[in-house]
């Protein structure tokens, strides 16, 4: 398949976009990065996701699909043959994957995200408890999935599937709260599970070289603190 | 059997409706069993315990939660009949990506519509209309989102037409005539019998709702 059939509009910090890429990683498609420059947006972007205006963009045979999430599915459904499967088989499995993947776009991230910008101590603690709370869920939730089959390596098994994606996506980000904000929220004692499968997460060969580096997630987050800073 | 399949639900929820339509498209036996939200069942709180809330399918025993997911999973597990979901792929994403967009914004907007005042109502009014002039434009000559039939797009939107005139009645604004195209779908859609036995009685979705706000202390 031609490379410039399949392009990824994105930017490298971005995990929703690091989702698309660890997806087609699986199918090993190639693919073109384009990487967004932003200030202003690109016609592109302004183009190819109207209703959003947001990275990342598939464009595939110059169709633009949207929505990371739904990104991934995509890649899932077109690249199915002879290629590892990214959802489970089983339609349970599926629910149950959706399930953990909507709570970690709705209600995870959010709370991750709002904790550099909260204004007073009390809001930036509830939101650290808010993200802990949502972990323990999570180790809950993998301590549950990997019970279920022989292979305890991931949530989608013996390879990385749909929500290893959805979550191990943040991982970047969430080092990079730990830092910020002095708090572990991964730990061996509260959260074995995650920690363990965190490790092997980011050294999969679908990961590893598209996993942005922490220090440099930090040196973007505090350009970003600084542009965003009232004056 | 029939209490293989239980839907934990709400009459007037616009989330759990989607669940009724989709069972009645695919002709599934149900158990229903109606939740009092203000007044949450310990088997509520057993098969929802991260979100608490309503619909949930119950499928052998097994929990499935998140409306759109419950209905994902019915057009997966039952999939001999009735597709809700296009088997084209790239049809598949779009019609993933509007069902999105819908559980993004219409509930909020609605929401802005009957729960402030003055102002951010009439925000809201502008920004409700507007999302709807989208999926109006996204509708384009088809007879429905999912083509000559309902699809999973039109499942997940028509349902918030019960609300409707709740809301125009407390925005005091009528929909209709800013979104013409978008009622007529809607009938449309209220001609096919999963839908139509689905919906219920605006009156009551109004009542329903002003008896909300109270209990919410929502002026």
């Amino acid at each position: 398949m031609a490379k410039s059939e399949v392009k990824l509009l994105g930017a490298w910090p971005s995990p929703f976009v690091l989702r698309a890429r660890i997806a087609l990683n699986i199918k090993s498609v190639d693919y073109e990065f384009l990487e967004e420059t932003f200030q202003p947006k690109s016609q592109l972007l302004l183009q190819s996701n109207p209703v959003y205006k947001k990275i990342p963009v598939l464009i595939h045979e110059n169709k633009p699909i949207c929505e990371s999430l739904i990104i991934v599915q995509y890649v899932d459904d077109v690249w199915s043959s002879g290629r590892p499967s990214i959802l489970p088989a089983d339609p349970y499995d599926r629910a149950i994957a959706r399930f953990w993947a909507t709570y970690v776009d709705d209600k995870l991230f959010p709370a991750m995200k709002s904790i550099a910008g909260a204004k007073g101590e009390e809001e930036r603690k509830r939101l650290i408890k808010e993200v802990e709370e949502g972990l323990a869920l999570l180790e809950d939730a993998f301590n549950k999935i990997t019970s279920k089959g022989n292979n305890k390596l991931f949530f989608g098994g013996d390879q990385i599937g749909y929500l290893d994606i959805a979550f191990g996506s943040l991982l970047g980000w969430l080092r990079v709260t730990e830092i910020t904000t002095g708090v572990k929220l991964f730990d061996q004692v509260n959260t074995p599970g995650l920690v363990n499968w965190a490790e092997r997460f980011c050294a999969h060969a679908a990961v590893k070289d598209v996993m942005p580096h922490t220090h440099k997630l930090l040196e973007f987050a505090k350009t970003l603190m600084t542009k965003l800073a009232p004056i | 059997m029939e209490n293989e399949v239980v839907l934990l639900d709400l009459w007037a929820s616009m989330y759990g409706m989607r669940v009724r339509i989709a069972l009645a498209e695919k002709g599934i036996k149900y158990e229903y069993i109606e939740e009092d939200i203000w007044n949450k069942s310990d088997l509520l709180l057993q098969m929802n315990p991260v979100h608490k809330k309503v619909p949930v399918l119950i499928h052998k025993g097994k929990p499935i939660c998140e409306s759109l997911i419950a209905v994902q999973y019915i057009d997966e597990v039952w999939n001999d009949r009735s597709p809700l979901l296009p088997s084209d792929p790239y049809q598949r994403s779009q019609a993933r990506f509007w069902a999105d967009y819908v559980d993004k914004k219409i509930y909020d907007l609605a929401k802005k519509v009957w729960a402030r005042k003055g102002e951010e109502q009439e925000a809201g009014k502008k920004e409700f209309i507007e999302a709807l002039q989208l999926l109006e434009a996204e509708l384009g000559d088809k007879p429905f989102f999912g083509g000559d039939k309902l699809g999973f797009v039109d499942i997940s939107l028509v349902t918030f037409y019960s609300w409707f005139y709740a809301v125009e009645t407390i925005g005091n604004f009528s929909i209709e005539s800013e979104c013409p195209k978008f009622i007529s779908w809607a009938k449309r859609c209220l001609q096919k019998e999963s839908v139509a036995n689905t919906l219920p009685n605006s009156e009551r979705v109004y009542e329903f709702l002003l008896d909300a706000k109270k209990r919410l202390g929502i002026e």
